[in-house]
């Protein structure tokens, strides 16, 4: 029934048995939390807190509390904007397109990696709310809704309004891929508990009977909602890129950017993950599920992402340089060798030649050097967002209003909210939902454990 | 209603052991109510002769009414309510309506697909399902007979599971 190649290695180790599997994940959501999880939950809310002023001060005063000027008038708002939508992406990217490709070492992890979308996404909504200065009632402007003014509609023509749905369809649908998965196992929890946490539970799992006509019906909908989600991941960080692609700034102006935004994407979103995971995985114990197989299988990804990334920045310059136009040779060269070469090196080493690191598995299958490099990946392509968008800016075709970006408190408290934000959410989470999909990875129990895989 | 609904229930803890089972209970003339798992078993479909879900074709239709909803809106808004050029392009710039048609055509394809399995599943908050053993979202396969619908007694119903290789055989009843 169940065929395995015999050089695979375990994907579930510690002779688990199904039960062992409900025992294991279960046991976070039921026991009381512990010192460290309150630990970390106070920090997060410490930083929520903090950027809340920021953000309460933002809308208070304007965006002239930017750091913005006449020349640079995107800044960290949109860095920090495109940059939690590309972490977003591992968490579809594991549901749906490794789904697809029968990729089972993807249940360990996946259900980890869709909340870090969804709370990803979220994050990245704040940035183009806020900047629109007036968020209560923003929201509404960019929406095809019929207004005080007549029939004037939004800009269809416009890469900003595509994003409006690019990112709100890729939000909804990764919430109901992330919530559909999460059903039987809420029903696994009702099953355990008793009180109040069986009537919460109760309600969350949508009354799940387990039946197999409904098992049946469920894993069409995965499979079809993969089908769909896939090239959802695809669009959504391309038409992201054709908000500075369609432009005509030079070193915006680039016909590369689609496919060298979504590598990017993958490749941070990998690397949070990793970082995520990691953390999760020591601190719940959960080591036999998320194995040394599961993170040297996704270092490998970031290698793979951060050498086409890599590729990407080299041909950028070549086809700069090969245009023959100067505005755009003149782009590059001032993000090579100008007042902003300090964030191009930093970028081209943390993405370029940091995950070049992996090709040694004695890296690749060690803790402590993912975990740094992870970071270091996220670091590096928030650089690269910050590059590709400020330098392209700060000179722009008037010499005389040439400019300097720097960012003000209220630009950094407005970043340091989403991190409060996107934690609180991610310890949350950890905390009252099973952080493991428990049904996917007893499907496999038998079949990639470690009496089967030898 | 009138009257207790009765059940007897087969308990198995192998996947594999299940399928046997299904196939060799069916055999025997036994009318299988349902099969309750912990998790997707692969080919119980076929064992228990369901047919294929219709739910892609809904993902499909509701795809397609997606396209078509944000086209006409598109070309409704840009093209005849309010005529503009924009960037030089035209009153039916019809490549810029790509991006927006192909998120809605995802979009209600999915919620569309979605809305329809939670329906035909009758998966809802507030849904009190008929929970036959704890352990089926646990660890335990159990094939559910119900006796009223089976022309063969529960004696007979008990021992076909029992041979098929059921650890246990239980009763069940519901009021």
């Amino acid at each position: 029934m169940h065929a395995e190649a015999v050089v695979r290695k375990p994907l579930i180790t510690g002779g688990k048995t199904v039960h062992d599997v409900t025992d294991d994940i279960c046991k976070r959501v039921e026991e009381k939390p512990a010192k460290s999880w309150l630990l970390a939950m106070a920090i997060s809310l410490g930083l929520l807190s903090f950027g809340a002023y920021a953000v309460f001060t933002l809308v208070w005063d304007g965006i002239g509390s930017w750091g913005l000027n006449k020349t640079v008038g995107w800044a960290w708002d949109i860095t920090n904007f495109v940059w939690w939508v590309g972490i977003g992406h591992a968490g579809t990217l594991i549901s749906a397109i490794l789904l697809l490709f029968r990729q089972r070492w993807r249940m360990s992890i996946n259900r980890a990696a869709e909340a870090m979308t969804i709370f990803a996404v979220i994050c990245a909504l704040q940035f183009p709310l806020l900047h629109m200065g007036r968020p209560w009632i923003g929201g509404l402007w960019a929406l095809p809704l019929p207004n005080t003014y007549g029939s004037l509609w939004v800009n269809f023509n416009s890469p900003l309004l595509w994003d409006v749905f690019a990112i709100s369809t890729y939000f909804s649908v990764s919430l109901v891929f992330w919530y559909i998965g999460l059903i039987p196992d809420f029903a696994t929890i009702r099953d355990r508990a008793t009180g109040l946490r069986q009537k919460i539970y109760g309600v969350l799992s949508f009354g799940w009977d387990g039946a197999a006509k409904t098992w049946s019906r469920y894993e069409t909908v995965a499979l079809v909602l993969a089908g769909l989600a896939t090239p959802l991941v695809l669009s959504v960080h391309t038409i992201v890129s054709f908000d500075f692609a369609t432009s005509v700034i030079p070193g915006w102006h680039t016909t590369i950017f689609p496919p060298y935004f979504v590598a990017g994407a993958i490749f941070s979103g990998f690397a949070m993950v990793l970082t995520l995971l990691l953390v999760t995985r020591k601190v719940y114990k959960l080591e036999d599920y998320i194995t040394m197989e599961h993170m040297e299988l996704m270092n490998i990804i970031i290698m793979v992402t951060g050498s086409i990334v890599g590729v990407a920045y080299i041909t950028e310059l070549f086809i700069a340089w090969y245009s023959g136009v100067e505005g755009e040779q003149y782009a590059f060269l001032n993000r090579v060798s100008g007042p902003y070469a300090w964030a191009y090196w930093s970028m081209m080493t943390c993405n370029v030649i940091s995950p070049q690191l992996f090709w040694f598995k004695r890296i690749r299958t060690n803790i402590a050097a993912t975990f740094v490099i992870s970071i270091i990946v996220n670091i590096g392509m928030w650089f690269e967002r910050f590059v590709i968008i400020v330098t392209s800016l700060h000179r722009d075709f008037l010499p005389s209003s040439w400019a300097m970006f720097y960012p003000t408190w209220v630009d950094v408290g407005v970043y340091i909210f989403t991190f409060g934000l996107f934690f609180t959410c991610f310890f949350l989470f950890a905390k009252f939902f099973p952080v493991i999909n428990m049904a996917e990875v007893k499907s496999i129990v038998k079949a990639t454990g470690e009496k089967t895989s030898k | 209603m009138s009257g207790n609904k009765n059940f007897v229930l087969g308990v198995f803890d192998d996947e594999d052991l299940l399928l046997k089972a299904i196939k060799e209970v069916r055999q025997s003339g036994v009318k299988i109510y349902e099969v309750f798992s912990p998790f997707p078993v692969h080919g119980i479909d076929d064992v228990l002769g369901y047919k294929r879900s219709r739910l892609s074709i809904a993902a499909f239709m509701f795809g397609l009414l997606g396209t078509t909803l944000a086209l006409t809106m598109q070309i409704g808004m840009m093209t005849f309510d309010w005529p503009m050029i924009i960037g030089g392009k035209d009153f039916f710039p019809f490549p810029t309506f790509i991006p927006v048609t192909f998120e809605l055509t995802v979009l209600l394809g999915a919620f569309g697909m979605c809305g329809t399995f939670f329906v035909v599943s009758n998966l809802k908050p507030w849904a009190k399902p008929r929970i036959f053993d704890l352990r089926i979202t646990d660890d335990k396969h159990i094939i559910v007979v119900d006796i009223d619908k089976n022309s063969m007694s529960e004696d007979e119903i008990k021992k076909s599971l029992a041979a098929s290789g059921a650890q246990e055989v239980n009763n069940k009843v519901f009021e």
